[in-house]
């Protein structure tokens, strides 16, 4: 698909209706925009109900499922300065080569060389909600079992036909350099292997993107790529240096993404109102009461019809979540529970909402269960992740 | 030159150019023959020469010894002599002594190096050869290429090569020139083959080292040699310099606690270095050394993005190379071009490669170095500068300790931070949009006491925009605090507020002298600007009455808000902008009725100023009519006016509640005082009251009782002498002032026409 193309084939960005602004530096629109945010409420009062996506139909279905039914962690990330598509390959090489050098304290290694630990970055086509988003792509870190040579030698053979050369110095400098620009094919044929226990176990996999992210790219210059939504799942100190590396290469900020207890009941009132063919998870809030010596956790599991019936009978706007229905959801919940319990959940914290759509931790942490909605739901989070870079 | 001394020196030559040699005025002699263009040298023995005058007849003893003794090492060992062990002996020992009282001048280096290594004596005697090589001033290059080639030959032992390399990294920063050195890099990095040499070695290419050196052959040997030695600190800091030169090429990663990479190789001559370097102190520069920082990657959770806040300085290279199939043409003269900022030490460097700068890699870095500030400071780049916002925010952002719960333990740490910002704000002048923002994200949730200095601080930082704007996000939650706190926090504001006003002052009187693009979208014109700051002031009045009203009139307050008034009354002729605003009555009055004798002085010193500033302006107008848009309005004068005559009525004219303050009579007979009249004026006025009973005590000490009211006629004249003389400045520059004096009490005429 042209979508790929996209992010060149339009030029729109300086055609675009600045005049508001003219003679204000990004800085001061992003002064502004600081401003504007300070000064009402922090977020916009009406939402869509999340649709599925057209773009979204272009996204290659085997990478969809890596990103579904798995834990991320959520950051927001700062625009990422001279960042640039066409490197990737040369970005895994040195991403690589630093993460051996970190695991390995004090010795150093040779970019390209062979490790146990391979990082592939590929592109995540059509993973955007408008033509404009910047395309989204995955890190995978992969740990390569220890039979390593069999999957060496298939790269080395490709790699023989291909220069010819019989000198095994050069050979190995030639495979290091190519490796990074196998990965597609590694893919597929991982794909149609079902026993890819050669090719290594994914680490740690981490994803950047950008889902209407407009009101972030009005405001930078091209020199960035706004990718300002950051998921990773792994240890957390790959991510740490895999984010140190991002960090120091295109000089961007990595800061956890939380979601506090007013956006996790807008994403259950969002995420109940997605019209559903068959509901996999019940539709389950936690709440926590800070008491000592041990905090208290109260779970409300709902029959997701039934959260759905609810939502129906308060919403009013077709197509549109606005906060009074946000509220008179939550409220109804509440004075059920009261009802039945005797206890006043608005005096609890909200820390975890799970739909059939997705769920999500006020920890900044998500699993995004429904492959028709993953759009509508990362425009949310991409949403927070730029009012906290902002 | 005095004609001896040239005869000196041309003796000197001529002793040079038959071979033998002397220290001292031979060393500027063979320079002058040598390098004629190096003046310092010559200039700088120039100098020395008188003092060398006096112990003459010692060197000259001293020199000749010397001569003899390189000339029998010259000459090598005389087999046949009986007492040969003797002889060399003694001039071993000369040449040691020479050498370390006053080091060798390079010729002489030049000769005892070709004999140190072409091992025409015994190895130990090339060892003491070796370690009494200390040069008098310089090495020169020359000679170190030579004893370098005697490395090849192979007739030194192992342990002479050692102590050869190890002397060779004690000294490099005395050799003259290192290009040809440098070109005999390929030898030098074979030798890194030979186990004992390898640590030795390792420690002169690092400083050898640039990055043409840098190829992807040598990387691979060093990896290998990395590979058969395992993790030696020696190669680990080669490595890392090659990777700071190549991050392409090669990726490594210290470890935190390691300190020392090298053995120390100076050792042996640690006492001698110090006094060469004495010997140099003028011209030679600091020798240019990478430093080895650890890495950043924090394993720890949760704070993994810090290490130190603020990100170590390195060259943005990094970036740059991994575009390197596409680079253009005009990328690699670009590069070529560009100047590292590893080499940046100096503000001139700066000027001339302004244009050429490598930028950092992590633009947070220039928060530490001051030459990079300026940069900051005075570049127009938006990716720069987005570049800095973004890193400054977000680190803000996360460090803040209030903004995000749990996040206490690490308070020192952002407290540091916030300081070195406003170090670099107080440096620049000038306020970071992203603390603004900052600002307004985090003023809400403050408590008032964290980091507050700091915290204040940064509010007088705020970059001048319109006041109206910014008083919803950031002034309305101030207020909340400064009403609900101590008298301490109410001051600290209004200090603070005092120096926003003022930097707002200073960048909006540059502004208009200098008219660039006005900073602000919004503040287009200067009578926009005025306004806003007009609108500050009135502001900090209000906040000032209501503060005076809750902490009861205390001085210790008002002295705050006077402080603040004294900026406040000289804008129009401080800061040459079109400004007057007058203070609000709930101040005036507090100041005017004060026990406290300063703040009556400080209030007599803004009326002061107010009225030059309102007689410049007056005069202003009249002279040019046709800037009519900044004309005050009659209401200020008026205002003006009105305070004038009520202070001159209560201090001087003793008709305190006529026109100024109007009291109405029946009222203040109620009060039961019987001289109302006069209770205000400069001798009964409760402020001035002691300094009137002691100038009465003064004039007649042995008096019982004191008659404050007897000061009148010569001697109201001679007490305002006795009250000048006490340090009230402010009282007598209004009293000059506004007050055209006449003895008679009656005689006062206020210049009310305005």
């Amino acid at each position: 698909m042209d979508s790929y193309n996209a992010p060149e084939s339009t030029p729109s960005a300086s055609s675009r209706p600045e005049d508001y602004f003219i003679g204000a530096t990004p800085l001061q629109k992003r002064l502004e925009s600081v401003r504007k945010q300070s000064s009402f409420i922090p977020t916009p009062p009406r939402r869509k109900i999340p649709q599925c996506s057209q773009l979204q139909e272009d996204v290659d279905p085997q990478k969809v499922a890596l990103l579904l039914h798995k834990q991320w962690t959520l950051y927001s990330l700062t625009p990422l300065y001279k960042f640039s598509y066409s490197n990737l390959k040369e970005y895994s090489r040195l991403l690589n080569a630093f993460i051996v050098a970190e695991k390995q304290k004090g010795l150093a290694v040779e970019v390209g060389e062979d490790f146990n630990i391979k990082v592939i970055f590929s592109t995540l086509l059509g993973m955007k909600g408008t033509q404009r988003d910047p395309e989204a792509f995955l890190v995978q870190g992969l740990i390569l079992s220890p039979r390593l040579e069999y999957s060496g030698t298939i790269l080395v053979d490709c790699n023989l036909c291909l220069l010819g050369s019989s000198d095994p110095s050069t050979l190995a400098f030639q495979v290091a350099g190519t490796a990074g620009a196998c990965h597609h094919t590694r893919i597929v044929s991982k794909s149609q292997l079902p026993s890819e226990n050669r090719e290594g176990k994914v680490l740690w996999t981490g994803w950047f993107c950008c889902i209407f992210g407009d009101s972030l790219l009005e405001t930078v210059s091209e020199d960035f790529t706004c990718l300002p939504l950051f998921l990773a799942n792994g240890a957390e100190s790959n991510t740490a240096i895999i984010g140190t590396w991002f960090q120091k290469t295109f000089d961007c900020y990595f800061s956890p993404l939380a979601i506090n207890a007013f956006n996790l009941s807008w994403m259950a009132a969002m995420w109940t109102a997605c019209k559903m063919d068959h509901y996999v998870a019940t539709t389950e809030f936690l709440w926590s009461v800070p008491c000592s010596p041990q905090s208290l956790d109260i779970s409300f599991a709902i029959h997701p019809e039934d959260a759905k019936a609810l939502w129906d009978s308060v919403h009013k706007t077709p197509g549109e979540v606005t906060q009074e229905e946000v509220d008179l959801f939550m409220d109804c919940l509440y004075s059920h529970f009261h009802r039945h319990f005797k206890i006043h959940l608005s005096a609890t914290r909200l820390v975890r909402v799970s739909t059939s759509v997705a769920s999500a931790h006020t920890d900044g942490k998500i699993k995004i269960l429904c492959h028709k909605y993953l759009i509508g739901v990362l425009a949310y989070l991409t949403e927070l992740a730029i009012f906290q870079i902002e | 030159m005095s004609p001896q001394k040239r005869f000196k020196n041309v003796q000197a030559q001529n002793r040079t150019s038959q071979g033998s040699s002397s220290f001292q005025t031979t060393l500027s002699a063979w320079k002058v023959k040598q390098d004629p263009s190096n003046s310092k040298n010559i200039s700088k023995h120039g100098q020395n020469n008188p003092v060398g005058d006096y112990e003459h007849a010692d060197d000259q003893a001293e020199e000749d010894a010397l001569q003899m003794a390189v000339g029998y090492f010259e000459k090598g060992p005389i087999k046949a002599s009986q007492n040969k062990d003797k002889t060399l002996e003694k001039h071993l020992k000369t040449v040691e002594n020479v050498a370390w009282k006053n080091g060798l001048a390079s010729e002489e280096i030049d000769i005892l190096l070709n004999i140190a290594l072409s091992g025409k004596f015994g190895n130990a005697v090339n060892t003491r050869i070796l370690k009494c090589i200390i040069p008098a001033t310089v090495i020169s290059e020359d000679s170190v290429v030579k004893a370098v080639s005697w490395l090849c030959v192979g007739k030194c032992s192992g342990s002479t090569k050692v102590l050869f390399y190890r002397w060779l990294v004690a000294m490099f920063d005395f050799i003259d020139r290192k290009e040809q050195i440098n070109l005999l890099y390929g030898f030098f990095f074979a030798s890194l083959q030979d186990d004992a040499l390898c640590p030795y070695v390792c420690h002169l290419l690092y400083l050898l080292t640039k990055k043409e050196n840098v190829k992807p052959f040598r990387v691979r040997k060093l990896l290998d040699l990395q590979a058969k030695m395992g993790m030696q600190p020696h190669l680990q800091a080669l490595l890392s310099l090659y990777k700071f030169f190549a991050p392409a090429l090669i990726s490594v990663s210290l470890p935190v606690r390691k300190k020392i990479y090298f053995k120390n190789s100076e050792n042996l001559w640690k006492t001698a270095l110090l006094a060469v370097k004495q010997r140099n102190r003028g011209p030679s520069p600091e020798p240019l050394k990478l430093m080895l920082g650890p890495a950043n990657v924090r394993p720890l959770k949760r704070k993994w993005n810090s290490l130190s806040v603020i990100p170590v300085l390195n060259s943005s290279s990094y970036t740059k190379e991994c575009g390197k199939k596409e680079m253009s043409l005009s990328d690699c003269l670009n590069r070529s071009g560009s100047f590292p900022l590893e080499q940046l030490q100096s503000f001139p460097q700066l000027l001339q490669n302004i244009h050429c700068l490598e930028l950092p890699s992590q633009m947070g870095s220039v928060l530490n170095n001051s030459l990079l500030l300026h940069y900051i400071n005075c570049v127009r780049d938006e990716p720069v500068l987005l570049r800095f916002y973004y890193w400054l925010s977000q680190t803000l952002q996360e460090e803040c300790i209030w903004y995000k719960v749990n996040n206490y333990e690490h308070g020192k740490e952002f407290t540091n931070f916030l300081d070195t910002i406003i170090r670099a704000e107080c440096f620049l002048q000038e306020g970071f949009y992203s603390c603004e923002a900052f600002l307004y994200k985090s003023l809400p949730l403050w408590d008032g006491l964290c980091c507050r200095s700091q915290f204040l601080q940064l509010v007088s930082w705020i970059p001048f925009s319109s006041f109206s704007e910014v008083k919803p996000l950031l002034f309305d939650h101030l207020a909340q605090l400064f009403f609900t706190s101590t008298i301490y926090f109410k001051c600290s504001v209004l200090q603070s507020l005092k120096e926003l006003l003022q930097n707002w002052l200073l960048w909006l009187s540059m502004d208009i002298h200098m008219k660039p693009v006005t900073n602000s979208p919004l503040e287009t014109t200067l009578g926009g600007s005025m306004n806003s700051v007009s609108k500050l002031i009135h502001y900090v009045g209000w906040l000032s009455t209501t503060a005076m009203r809750l902490e009861s009139n205390s001085t210790f307050l008002l002295h705050f808000i006077l402080d603040f008034y004294e900026k406040v009354c000289d804008i129009y002729i401080n800061y040459n902008l079109p400004l007057v605003v007058l203070f609000p009555p709930g101040i005036f009055y507090s100041a005017l009725l004060s026990l406290d004798t300063s703040i009556l002085n400080q209030l007599c010193f803004i009326m002061h100023r107010y009225r030059k500033n309102l007689t410049a302006a007056k005069k202003n107008e009249l002279v040019q009519k046709t800037k009519s848009e900044f004309n005050f309005s009659s209401k200020t004068y008026q205002e003006f006016n009105h305070y004038l005559t009520s202070m001159v009525g209560c201090l001087w004219t003793s008709k305190p509640f006529g026109k100024g303050i109007y009291v109405d009579p029946e009222i203040l007979e109620k009060t039961g005082v019987a001289e109302y009249k006069n209770s205000l004026n400069v001798v009964h006025h409760p402020s001035f009251l002691s300094y009137a009973v002691s100038f009465l005590l003064q004039e007649s000490p042995e008096e019982r009782t004191v008659n404050v009211s007897s000061i009148r006629g010569k001697k109201w004249s001679w007490y305002l002498d006795y009250l000048f003389s006490q340090g009230l400045q402010g009282l007598k520059l209004f009293i000059r002032s506004s007050v055209h004096h006449v003895p008679r009490a009656e005689g006062i005429n206020c210049n009310n026409q305005y």
